[in-house]
């Protein structure tokens, strides 16, 4: 009785619905400029308001918070030793204006810039830093920094300016790592707080250019403007104090009312803007910003203790199987790159090896048949009775992962190879993961350094690929000891060509992170973790 | 009557043990370990050393039994623990996101008692049949949209098409309206079919016949006769309507970006914050048994004919078959 008033009421809705989306996308069309202008003066002052999906719930630097969505605050009330540039991911001067590392890379001295305070007005000296990191390895996997001081032994104030921090194994990766949120440098009052009270943000003193107006759970982080900040790196274009008085992040969960909030005008800049929604808001001519995360590519990586994929004949026939461009295309869109490598192209030592991920199906159904895979009755493959049909373990967190996974089950159905997909939420994941029970894991991990590998794939890590390769473990520890940013990236080209000829991992998408803005607003901008990147030189023009 | 109060409140009492002893186990039981979560999906280079020593802090490496018995002991102090990944006290948590779950619940209630019950009287007031029916058939459809759907809609047409409302946060009154209507949709239709249902059935009864006879007119009829005590079997379902108010606000509060407890609840169940999920099971199942308790004891004073017998089971005999129809 109830189907059809129902099913009339639905079909109203939607005509209305979509009625008055076109409506506001032409109202909006008509307003928008192309471009923004180029070389206008910054105008001083202004609020910005800035969507977020996740309330922080952390706004402990060195933290675990929600990530992205934490970092993007954090970012702006703390500053790094020093500034990984997004345009060359070469290292800059920012806290310490020169480092060196001694030649195995277990030794690192930064010398500190003079006249930078903490916002309760302390200076910045070499015990803060040493402080700051004693504290972040005393926290232990409380802190999501723990992983970049791996190997710590010491951090010894050589005077007032200098500071050297002492690893008792290398850690090439370290400098690199003291330019995230993670590694920010805290003044004393925030270590005298006890770890575990920190969170709402009260007790964290920094050198950033805003500092913590006031934090409201589930609500909104207001950050006001750091009088007499004068440190920010050079490559972030503004010198002095940032431009706006006020940035307030407000907790947005779901993305479409994200989307309609800046379509309509009521918030400035918008995080976590869904692939789907990209095409919408760029026709809307709402200008987006987007990089390329740095670290290792969504992909097929296999369990290769399991029976059927510990045989590189069928790792490599998924590789040709695998139509990288048409998962990109169907489930994502241009602004995802098609993966070249296990490291997507932002990161610094990437080196292409797509040569190896062809597509190529007759390649693939040969490399079956040769290893004995006989196609069946229902089209998939068997050998010896076995089927040939695998496990995906993948997570429900990203929405394209689905289509994505869809697709690829009908592309390689093609050549004869069944995969059921196991999705679940991040704990029912790792769970998967720490149990084994599964061939092909869809995963992804997001870091500014080539080191992402070692944790990725070393047999001394957690291993969940269950990698036992005596030539890789070797090489992932080498990068480790290079002081030598040249020697390591050759290490770094090493270490994707062996992972690409054995197949370990498939590269399809590097993941994206896109962020929208009103075109009035210049100056926000993603860093080399293609997160969001200090606020200083943010401002907005006059509406219209 | 005071013995009756006891024996409800040593019931109420069984019922919160049973959620806490049931949340627990069934939490237990989830996939997942708690420690490698605190320390974040990301963190693959955490040793297996280092996350025994965050399970030692968190009390989590101890015997099943004995956190169990710590915990519960824990809470017969009132101490309701603090969460894992913020180190606030769960009794804060919750405390500091009901007053803004209250202001969207309690105008939800209203718009759902004013407009559901005005459906159910002018669906059954009407002479016109086809209007009637029409009537009639609109609280199951508000009973089967999807809440998720109606909110979206109601941002779609009154925030970003006409700027009506805000679609974000919880300034000011006109920030309440919007989620309490997709809180009163659901909840209003389960009033409105119940009434009307009830309504239908206490106008065949003959002492209705009697007030007309006697000259009554429809209007005194319909509302002074039927509806008192077509009213009743409505009342027994409050249990029922303020539950479906709780579970509402999950959904509601993150379409509307509001804080409160459904957002306490669902962040909490995604970060597997065990301490502050089993807070709110508690406080769920704290108001459901208070709701119940007040309307029995609230029924005898509506009702005559319902007596709160002494010595005998703490039952409430209901006169009217509740239509307890979904």
């Amino acid at each position: 009785m109830s189907t059809r008033p129902w099913g009339r009421t639905a079909l109203i809705g939607t005509a209305v619905f979509v009625g008055i989306a076109l409506s506001a996308c032409s109202a909006n069309g008509q307003s928008a400029t192309t471009a923004s202008p180029t070389a206008a003066t910054p105008v001083v002052g202004g609020d910005l308001t800035f969507s977020i999906a996740n309330d922080p719930i952390s706004l402990n630097p060195s933290g675990t918070g929600s990530g992205n969505d934490t970092l993007y605050v954090t970012r702006q009330l703390v500053d790094s030793l020093l500034y990984q540039n997004p345009k060359t991911n070469d290292l800059e001067p920012w806290l310490a204006t020169s480092w060196t590392a001694n030649a195995d890379a277990t030794a690192f001295t930064f010398v500190l810039r003079d006249g930078v305070t903490f916002s309760d007005g302390t200076p910045l000296t070499a015990a803060a830093v040493k402080a700051t990191f004693d504290d972040i390895v005393a926290a232990g996997p409380k802190s999501q920094a723990v992983s970049s001081l791996v190997g710590y032994r010491q951090t010894v104030a050589v005077d007032a300016h200098t500071v050297e921090v002492d690893f008792s194994t290398p850690n090439a990766a370290f400098p690199n790592s003291t330019a995230s949120v993670a590694l920010g440098i805290v003044g004393a009052s925030t270590i005298a707080t006890p770890y575990d009270d920190r969170a709402t943000g009260k007790a964290v003193v920094g050198t950033g250019p805003f500092v913590l107006a006031s934090y409201t759970k589930n609500v909104a982080t207001k950050l006001a403007k750091r009088t007499g900040y004068a440190w920010s790196p050079e490559a972030v274009g503004a010198t002095g104090e940032a431009y706006l008085d006020t940035v307030t992040f407000q907790v947005v969960p779901e993305p479409a009312v994200r989307t309609g909030s800046l379509t309509s005008g009521q918030v400035d800049v918008i995080g976590g803007v869904q692939p789907v929604d990209v095409d919408s808001i760029a026709a809307s001519g709402f200008p987006l910003i987007d990089r390329g995360n740095p670290g290792v590519s969504f992909g097929e990586y296999f369990n290769v203790s399991r029976p059927i994929v510990s045989d590189i004949a069928v790792r490599e026939a998924i590789a040709h199987a695998t139509n990288a461009a048409e998962i990109r295309d169907t489930a994502l869109n241009d602004t995802f790159a098609v993966g070249t490598s296990v490291l997507a192209k932002t990161t610094p030592g990437w080196a292409d090896e797509s040569s190896y991920f062809a597509f190529d199906t007759a390649k693939a159904s040969s490399l079956l048949d040769a290893a004995g895979w006989k196609a069946g009755a229902d089209g998939i493959r068997a050998k010896d009775g076995t089927r040939l049909s695998l496990v995906v373990n993948w997570i429900t967190n990203f929405g394209p992962n689905q289509t994505s996974l869809e697709l690829l089950q009908q592309q390689l159905k093609k050549v004869g190879i069944e995969i059921t997909l196991q999705g679940g939420d991040v704990p029912s994941f790792l769970e998967r993961q720490k149990s084994g029970d599964f061939d092909i894991s869809w995963q992804n991990l997001s870091r500014a350094d080539g080191d992402v590998l070692r944790t990725t794939f070393s047999s001394a890590a957690s291993n969940t690929l269950r990698i036992s390769d005596p030539t890789l473990e070797a090489l992932l520890q080498k990068q480790l000891a290079s002081g030598d940013a040249t020697a390591r990236n050759a290490v770094l080209a090493d270490i994707q060509k062996r992972i690409a000829e054995q197949y370990y991992q498939i590269p399809v998408h590097e993941l994206t992170s896109i962020i929208a803005e009103q075109p009035n607003v210049n100056g926000v901008s993603l860093g080399a973790d293609s997160r969001l990147d200090q606020l200083t030189a943010a401002w907005k023009s006059a509406t219209n | 009557m005071s013995r009756y109060i006891a024996l409800r409140l040593l019931q109420a009492i069984g019922v919160l043990w049973a959620a806490y002893t049931v949340s627990f186990l069934v939490l237990y039981a989830l996939p997942g370990d708690p420690a490698r979560l605190l320390a974040g999906p990301d963190a693959t280079d955490v040793t297996a050393a280092q996350l025994d020593t965050l399970r030692a802090q968190f009390g989590l490496d101890k015997p099943l039994v004995v956190q169990y018995i710590e915990h519960l002991g824990a809470l017969l102090r009132g101490d309701l623990g603090t969460s894992l990944p913020t180190g606030r006290p769960v009794a804060e948590l919750i405390g500091e996101a009901i007053p803004s779950t209250l202001q969207i619940a309690a105008l939800g209630l209203l718009l759902a008692v004013l407009v559901g019950g005005g459906l159910a009287l002018a669906a059954t007031f009407t002479r016109h049949r086809g209007l009637g029916q029409l009537l009639l058939a609109l609280p199951p459809i508000g009973v089967a949209v999807p809440g998720f759907w109606f909110a979206l809609l109601l941002i779609q047409w009154f925030s970003f098409g006409i700027p009506l409302f805000p679609a974000v946060g919880n300034q000011g009154f006109a920030s309440v309206v919007l989620p309490a209507i997709t809180l009163a949709l659901p909840t209003g239709a389960t009033i409105a079919q119940l009434l009307s249902k009830s309504l239908v059935t206490t106008l065949r009864e003959p002492y209705i016949d009697t007030a007309w006879a006697k000259g009554a007119g429809p209007g005194r009829v319909h509302l002074r006769h039927a509806l008192r005590n077509a009213a009743l079997p409505a009342l027994t379902v409050t249990g029922l309507i303020v539950g479906q108010l709780l579970s509402g606000t999950v959904v509601t509060e993150t379409v509307f970006s509001r804080p409160g407890l459904g957002r306490v609840t669902a962040t909490a169940v995604a970060q597997q914050d065990i301490p502050v999920v089993q807070g709110i099971v508690l406080f769920a199942a704290a108001v459901f048994v208070v709701t119940n308790l007040l309307v029995d004891l609230v029924y005898p004073l509506l009702d005559p004919r319902i007596v709160i017998r002494k010595r005998r089971l703490p039952r409430v005999r209901v006169a009217a078959t509740a239509g307890a129809s979904r």
